[in-house]
């Protein structure tokens, strides 16, 4: 805590009271009010976040920022919270997206503003509050909680079939998170009674109950990831989703389940994590190989990205079961890199959408005649999604293929095949969208890119290329972190 | 001088971004002349550091920063300038700012005109990050930037079908290339613990007694492995046989990219980088045995493909794919500083045929069919006589560059005792006749004989201005004179540690012995086989195109399934799009209608919430709100509990 100033809760309820401060007053009369209330909640949230990045020592792989009050004495509940090298850069990552979020829908979104813009901020104190606790009864009401903004906003501002999408989102997520919460009473049991997250990363327990435990974790955030074969919940949720509804969920909750990985699954269980790597790495690259080939034939732009997502998010989880120093800072780095290239390829197609109201790719052809400057943006975006060096898409790719020659010449094998089914799916949709003599009446009309839309583009392009040109700053507050990880992975709990 | 190395790629890099971002606001006439300058900059600042290097051998190795830092690992970005890269620099920079002032006559009235000499000035910054590199990573970065430049200068034309297809191809098939090359260097990093080329090299001697199991029970050669991995790479980058297909479609792009990228410098990438590792090379007999014989196998078959094709630039570019084999089968014969030498010959000498066949191509009013050409020679005399002295290069005339680069990997082949040198032997040797037959029939169906072009375009006919004559006639001379310094690049100390060779591979060290001064190599040459193909070569062409001219058509007809194996380059594109792209669309189809939708989502996620759906349809008959039913229900119940009970008791 730096000054005995809790930060980290202004992270996590400054957004959620501005949200229910735009709820109460807005009604759509008071646009110009909602929107820029909305803009000031959401850079300021990202505003009393900085100091997390500048006030945190790198050198500790303790929690920092530490608050614990009790909360219900009875049951040993705290409000516990804290961050390490693992949870504060995705809490950055969110902060900064709530804007962007904001800024996309400044006119897009035509009713209930308030509600719009409200959800989303509400989302983004609730995503802070899943990295930042400490105890696993606020955790996981948090994890929880944060179903409901995006199930409204995919049922609300969604495409014409919204409702089987939300409901879908919200059955998948919600089944798989449900037996987490026995495994985390089973832990309060067997700890006689803690729901500190910290202590059940030093309980011993047997081979048994770590393998259930670790099943009925993998559940929760295997579908949040999404791994492969729990992944059809996320194309659907994509397309019909708004553009920021897409791009905070393949910004930020996908990322839920792999931070869940790192900060439950494998302390908690490390060696049923290691018993289990193989089938995990497994499923990871099936995700890898297999999803790429079904993001080539997508007709859907969204689905397509949608796809390229679970592609991408099978290097988080790949990296992760490698249990070296490349795979898991490599995981984390794509995981934030995937952040931005994702947010930022759903920003483009939500630019098309915006103007054709239509996500079909044989909708489009030849969009650089009219677009030149969108088309400039849109391949860097779609080069970062190849993976191409120099943009940060590469960098997390690049340290997860290097961990896995460490571990099995194979992994790296399928793992690299990335190379060519990232660039064939992304640059193939991209050559029929962009490229070409100009397709129709509809693509004749296009106007290029507003300021404000440049605006977003341009702060996304600056992130994917700064990280791609100069990661250092990025691994540097995670290293202390994840060597403590896997010192503490190496130790058996038998 | 670290400001200098700095000031070299960064000068061309800074062109790219004013021409690029503020293009729009500076017009035309200050994009050029921005670029022009900062790439002349860039080659002066190469110049004083070649004086530097090769006179005072001040070799530099250093980071310039981190890029990243794993455990003990750091990943950074830095320079090693030493004989191989500077020399790399010097060709990369003097073609590129020729072929800079070039384009200002090529792409006039273009509406992309900022945006071209944006990517040529962006490719340079790569290609020199490239060869400037020290380690592995940045060369991966170069090598990926490059692709894109390439991937962005194929399409430039974006509106074209053929050139947004053509670029695609180029992409995927260099990424397969890549692919390997990614897996190579893992394989680096995770036996030498580090990508420093420096750290690399000095254990690459330990290393070859390492072995590893790819496949268990298999034990291989570490190095053997790595050297095939990156080798692959190679193969993407210098198209060779089998990922040589994207080279001919790049033609698309314009033309003073297709002799910059296409021909002088990108596609030598793969050329330089097996020069550059070979410390790790030539400890693996495998990995070399494999690069000659993937080098002859590409000599041969594209320069028999050049022989049929009609498109000018096809020509020059299967050309250009055959001579790749040529520097391939030198490194594959441990002959690296003459695969560098012929590297250098091949530049200048190819950058002025595909920018004479620019200036042709401009004339005929963006015709490329040499079938509709003729007689140019009056026409187009500066055009003429500089390609003229390039195809005297090209066919290895003794006294032009090519012959010097050329006959030294004839002769390397001949005397390298690495399995496969027989056949790249004799690959080459061939090849020679061929070059020389394709070479000159270009030039004859070009410029000599009858005038076949429409009467609209014979009166247009004129020579191409000062910007395209002038870079034709500055390369034109390097084409003449280049090939008389073999004596001091090749043979002398030239490299010095900056390429190596096993003291058992006795190619370089035969060839010395034998080696008596360029002009007696002339002298000698008059009595070998290479000199009397290349005659031959250019007779035929002469006897069969411009004296006997109906028995071309004579021999296409006779060699019916001959000549449409190589009309069609072996059916090699049909393969590919049969295998690979209807391939694995169908594949994905499949996972994606039957594993997707099918199974995962219809079958378990909708099947298990119908499965709910119809218990709750059966359990919502039991919750009518009708008192009879439930008292019905109860009455049942009983009833069998009550038998239940007494059936037990």
């Amino acid at each position: 805590m730096l000054f005995g100033f809790p930060i980290l809760s202004v992270v996590i309820w400054l957004p959620i009271i501005f949200g229910l401060f735009v709820l109460i007053i807005g009604n759509d009369h008071r646009v110009v009010l909602v929107r820029w209330i909305s803009l000031l909640g959401s850079t300021l949230g990202f505003i009393v976040a900085l100091p997390l990045y500048t006030g945190f020592d790198s050198t500790l792989s303790s929690m920092q920022f530490v608050e614990q009050h009790i909360w219900f004495e009875r049951f040993n509940v705290y409000y516990h919270l804290g961050i390490d090298g693992i949870s504060m850069p995705l809490i950055l990552l969110n902060c900064l997206i709530t804007p962007l979020v904001v800024i996309a829908g400044w006119e897009v979104i035509r009713d209930r503003i308030s509600q719009y813009f409200g959800a989303f901020l509400i989302m983004s104190g609730i995503v802070n509050g899943v990295f930042a606790s400490l105890d696993a009864v606020l955790f996981y009401t948090f994890w929880e909680a944060s179903l409901i903004p995006m199930f409204i906003i995919i049922g609300i501002w969604g495409g014409p079939n919204r409702v089987y999408a939300a409901i879908k989102f919200f059955l998948y997520t919600l089944l798989g998170s449900l037996l987490m919460l026995v495994a985390l009473l089973y832990l309060y049991h067997e700890s006689e009674g803690s729901f500190s997250i910290l202590s059940y990363h030093q309980l011993p327990l047997a081979m048994t109950p770590q393998i259930l435990i670790f099943l009925a974790f993998l559940l929760a955030f295997a579908v949040k990831v999404p791994m492969w074969p729990v992944h059809t919940w996320l194309p659907d949720a994509h397309v019909e989703a708004p553009t920021g509804g897409s791009v905070v969920l393949a910004a930020i909750l996908l990322k839920l389940g792999g931070y869940g990985f790192l900060r439950f699954s494998l302390p908690i269980a490390p060696d049923a994590s290691h018993y289990l790597a193989e089938w995990m790495i497994i499923l990871s690259l099936i995700a890898v190989v297999y999803i790429g080939l079904v993001a080539l034939m997508q007709q859907d732009m969204k689905k397509l990205i949608a796809y390229s997502s679970v592609s991408h998010m099978g290097f988080v989880t790949l990296g992760f079961f490698l249990f070296n120093g490349y795979g898991i800072e490599g995981a984390m780095v794509q995981m934030i890199s995937h952040g931005f290239i994702s947010g930022a390829m759903f920003l483009c197609v939500g630019v098309l959408y915006d103007r054709l109201h239509s996500r079909q790719i044989a909708d489009y052809g030849g969009v650089v005649n009219r677009m030149p400057i969108f088309a400039a943006f849109f391949m860097l975006f779609a080069m970062a999604n190849a993976g191409l060096p120099g943009t940060s898409g590469f960098v997390g790719e690049f340290m997860v293929i290097m961990g896995s020659v460490k571990v099995n010449f194979w992994y790296a094998f399928f793992a690299a095949m990335t190379l060519i089914f990232g660039a064939a799916y992304t640059l193939w949709m991209y050559k029929r969208v962009i490229f070409g003599e100009v397709a129709n009446k509809n693509v004749e009309q296009l106007q290029d890119i507003s300021l404000r839309e440049g605006f977003l583009l341009t702060l996304l392009a600056i992130a994917v290329l700064w990280f791609g040109l100069y990661p250092f700053p990025l691994t540097e507050v995670m290293h202390a972190t994840v060597d403590n990880l896997l010192e503490h992975l190496m130790n058996s709990k038998l | 001088m670290k400001e200098l190395y700095l000031l070299v790629p960064l000068a061309p890099l800074l062109g790219a971004i004013i021409a690029g971002l503020f293009g729009r606001f500076i017009g035309t006439t200050w994009s050029h002349r921005v670029t022009i300058l900062l790439v002349f900059v860039s080659l002066i600042a190469s110049l004083i550091i070649f004086q530097d290097v090769i006179q005072a051998g001040n070799i530099f190795n250093g980071t310039i920063y981190t890029w990243l830092v794993l455990g003990e690992t750091e990943f950074e970005v830095g320079f090693l300038i030493d004989p191989l890269s500077v020399t790399m620099m010097v060709i990369v920079n003097l073609v590129s700012l020729m072929v800079h002032v070039y384009t200002i006559g090529y792409m006039q009235g273009d509406p992309g005109y900022q945006r071209f000499f944006s990517y040529i000035s962006l490719f340079t910054f790569s290609m020199l990050m490239l060869v400037m590199s020290n380690n592995f990573l940045q060369l991966f970065f170069g090598w990926e930037a490059v692709g894109l430049v390439s991937y962005l200068l194929i399409g430039f034309w974006y509106t074209r079908p053929t050139a947004i297809y053509a670029n695609l191809k180029a992409f995927l098939v260099n990424r397969v290339g890549d692919f390997g090359f990614l897996l190579g260097i893992g394989l680096v990093l995770a036996y030498f613990g580090t990508l420093d080329y420096e750290i690399v090299f000095a254990h690459a001697e330990y290393m070859a007694k390492h072995s590893i199991e790819i496949i268990p029970g298999q034990s291989w050669m570490l190095l053997t492995v790595i050297c095939l991995l990156l080798f692959v790479g190679a193969m993407g980058k210098s198209a060779q046989f089998p990922l040589h297909v994207w080279l001919p479609d790049s033609m698309e792009g314009p033309t003073p990219i297709s002799a910059l990228i296409h021909a002088a410098t990108m596609v030598t990438a793969g050329i330089f980088m097996v020069a550059r590792m070979s410390p790790l090379f030539e400890l693996s007999e495998t990995a070399l045995s494999t690069v000659i014989v993937i080098g002859g196998i590409t000599t041969l078959f594209m320069a028999l493909v050049a022989v049929v094709q009609n498109d000018i630039k096809r020509v020059v570019a299967f050309s250009t794919l055959s001579q790749l084999g040529y520097m391939t089968v030198a490194l594959g014969a441990s002959a690296y500083s003459i695969a560098i030498f012929h590297l250098m010959t091949h530049a200048f000498f190819k950058a002025v045929l595909f920018l004479g066949a620019g200036s042709v191509i401009i004339a005929m009013h963006h015709e490329q069919d040499m079938r509709r050409m003729g007689g140019l020679k009056k026409y187009m005399p500066i055009t003429y006589w500089t390609m003229f002295i390039a195809a005297l290069a090209s066919a290895g005339v003794p006294g032009f560059s090519g012959f010097f680069s050329k006959d030294a990997i004839i002769e390397a082949a001949k005397f390298t005792e690495i399995p496969g040198g027989g056949f790249a032997y004799f690959c080459v040797l061939t090849t020679v006749f061929v070059t020389a037959l394709y070479t000159f029939r270009l030039m004859i169906m070009t410029f000599h004989g009858k005038e076949r072009m429409d009467h609209h375009t014979r009166e247009h006919l004129h020579e191409s201005p000062w910007v395209v004559t002038v870079p034709l006639i500055v390369l034109a001379i390097p084409t003449v004179v280049s090939g008389w310094i073999i004596g001091s690049l090749v043979f002398g100390d030239y490299f010095g540690n900056s390429i190596y060779f096993l003291s058992e591979h006795e190619t370089m060290m035969k060839l010395e012995a034998e080696f008596s001064g360029a002009f007696g190599m002339m002298l000698h040459a008059l009595g070998t086989a290479p000199f009397w193909l290349s005659i031959g070569g250019i007779f035929v062409a002469w006897y069969l195109y411009a004296y006997k001219t109906e028995i071309p058509s004579k021999i296409k007809s006779l060699s019916g399934p001959i000549y449409n194996l190589l009309d069609r380059k072996y059916y090699i594109d049909e393969l590919y799009s049969l295998i690979f792209a209807t391939g694995t669309r169908s594949l994905g189809t499949v996972l994606w209608k039957i594993g997707d939708v099918k199974i995962i989502d219809g079958l378990i996620v909708n099947g298990s919430a119908k499965l709910v759906g119809w218990v709750a349809s059966w359990v919502r008959f039991f919750q009518s709100g009708y008192i009879y039913h439930y008292a019905f229900t109860m009455i049942v119940g009983i009833f069998i509990l009550m038998s239940l009970w007494l059936y037990h008791s």
